[in-house]
């Protein structure tokens, strides 16, 4: 099952500079929460303060609480690395360990946690990749082929089944179809839609058609600023602010 | 703003006031054919409904594109989905001025008569429903389209009570059952473009402020049986 979110307001700083400002926001369990906005307006740093990966910045500062279930993940005495073991993550550009299987790539996160019954990473692996819609393309050369040797849409799909093969509470995508193709784009949004029955998902995207196909929930940014968030039909459709409307209509600047 | 799409949506505005235009010298045209019991007019609507057609497919066409091509968001979606909608209820206008057209000329071959029902009063609010709910989508304003939406239970009162007048007087003279007819289903034509005029406005409504205000209004009157009953 996924965990709610529950941000209170949140304040970031990279040395002096305020990159987020008091922002509050609640998103569901096993929804898909889209953030969307210009660059700049801080939709990364936003997800990177869900699994405490902003403070890996020097100089990067933070007030406030962020609640993942019943976790408080900035509570004193909270591990980091605790906190991101339950929060998977995917990235813009498909990161796979290059010299690494196909197989070892998705077990990693698990060897790392001490998992090394080799039953339980077959089984894991095998669910990890079926739930990434990855199983049957690659399934015959698991051991031996590398991550690398995939195609760009299928290393995002592999980098997706290693986030979720150490069964994450909330899964963060940041720009995970930037740079693939539309194919590739279809089969990463239908993923995200079904993945939603198991965990709770928050995606950073510039496509707001893409944000309008596989959200639940729409989040507008705008200068560190939460400005709007409410159901995605209604972000799309008769978005309250004018500021939201200007965005998406194109007639923002 | 993307200036490709700003001039789409600028084009798609002019064509369907133009063809507003034409529905609403349409439906005029064919109250003077009525009126003036003029053929040569009704043969215009005729003519002028096959321009309200073609203008149909443009605008539904430049529409579809738009959605297709631009893929418009929030009040540029309400927009393009209001026009789709609205341009189909001026279609629908254009085709009962040929009916009331060609009612005046099923009329002309009666005898010429002095039936119990005021069409030129009828025609006069109808037609201004028709050009507040243009004028309300030119101007985007909602509180024009709303004023459309309080007209159209006046309009459905005249309906009602030419129905009543017209039943009565049919029992009256029933050799005049047949021009009873035809009056009734010019009023009944009428009375429809004021339905259409309230679809207009409803859409504008949505466009500019979101809100879905159709069906929660007095909708529909029913003809009053018991004064038609109880004479």
């Amino acid at each position: 099952m996924g965990a709610a979110i529950e941000v209170k307001n949140l304040n970031v700083w990279f040395g002096k500079a305020q990159v987020l400002q008091d922002v509050n926001i609640s998103a569901s369990a096993n929804a898909v929460t889209a953030v969307i906005g210009p660059s700049g307006c801080g939709k990364s740093t936003f997800i990177r303060c869900l699994n405490r990966m902003h403070e890996t910045i020097p100089g990067a500062r933070l007030s406030g609480s962020v609640q993942i279930g019943d976790v408080d993940i900035y509570k004193s005495g909270q591990d980091p690395v605790d906190v991101r073991r339950r929060i998977g993550m995917v990235f813009q550009k498909p990161n796979p360990f290059p010299t690494m299987s196909i197989y070892d790539n998705v077990a990693a996160g698990l060897r790392l946690n001490g998992y090394g019954n080799r039953q339980v990473l077959d089984q894991v692996v095998e669910h990890s990749l079926r739930m990434a819609a990855l199983w049957d393309e690659v399934k015959d050369v698991l051991k031996k082929k590398s991550g690398a040797s995939l195609s760009g849409g299928q290393q995002q799909r592999l980098c997706i089944a290693r986030a979720l093969a150490v069964q994450p509470d909330l899964l963060l995508m940041d720009e995970p179809c930037s740079a693939l193709d539309p194919i590739s784009t279809g089969k990463i949004e239908e993923l995200v839609f079904q993945l939603k029955t198991e965990f709770t998902v928050v995606i950073v995207t510039h496509n707001m058609q893409q944000a309008a196909r596989v959200a639940d929930y729409t989040g507008f940014f705008l200068m560190g600023k939460l400005i709007e968030h409410d159901k995605t039909e209604k972000i799309f459709t008769t978005p309250s602010d004018k500021r939201t409307e200007d965005y998406i209509t194109g007639r923002f600047g | 703003m993307r200036s490709r799409f700003q001039q789409g949506l600028d084009e798609l505005k002019e064509r369907l006031l133009e063809m507003g235009g034409m529905a609403e010298a349409a439906v005029e045209l064919a109250v003077d054919a009525y009126t003036k019991r003029d053929a040569r007019l009704a043969q215009q609507v005729f003519e002028r409904e096959r321009l309200i057609n073609q203008s149909e497919h443009a605008i539904d066409e430049l529409a579809v594109d738009l959605l297709a091509m631009q893929a418009p968001m929030a009040t540029d979606l309400r927009f393009v989905l209001a026009v789709l909608k609205i341009n189909s209820d001026l279609e629908r206008v254009g085709d009962l001025a040929v009916n009331i057209s060609q009612r005046a000329l099923s009329l002309m071959q009666e005898p010429e008569t002095d039936y119990p029902v005021d069409i030129a009063r009828m025609t006069t609010a109808v037609s201004t429903m028709v050009r507040r709910a243009l004028e309300s989508f030119l101007s985007a304003k909602a509180e024009v389209g709303q004023a459309v939406l309080e007209m159209d239970s006046i309009v459905d009162r005249m309906k009602d009570e030419a129905f009543v007048n017209l039943v009565q007087y049919m029992k009256a003279h029933p050799d005049r059952v047949r021009g009873c007819l035809d009056i009734l289903l010019i009023a009944r034509s009428l009375e429809r473009i004021g339905d259409h005029a309230t679809n207009i406005a409803e859409d504008v409504i949505f466009w500019v402020s979101g809100d879905d205000v159709r069906h929660h209004g007095p909708r529909g009157h029913e003809p009053d049986l018991d004064a038609i009953h109880g004479e």
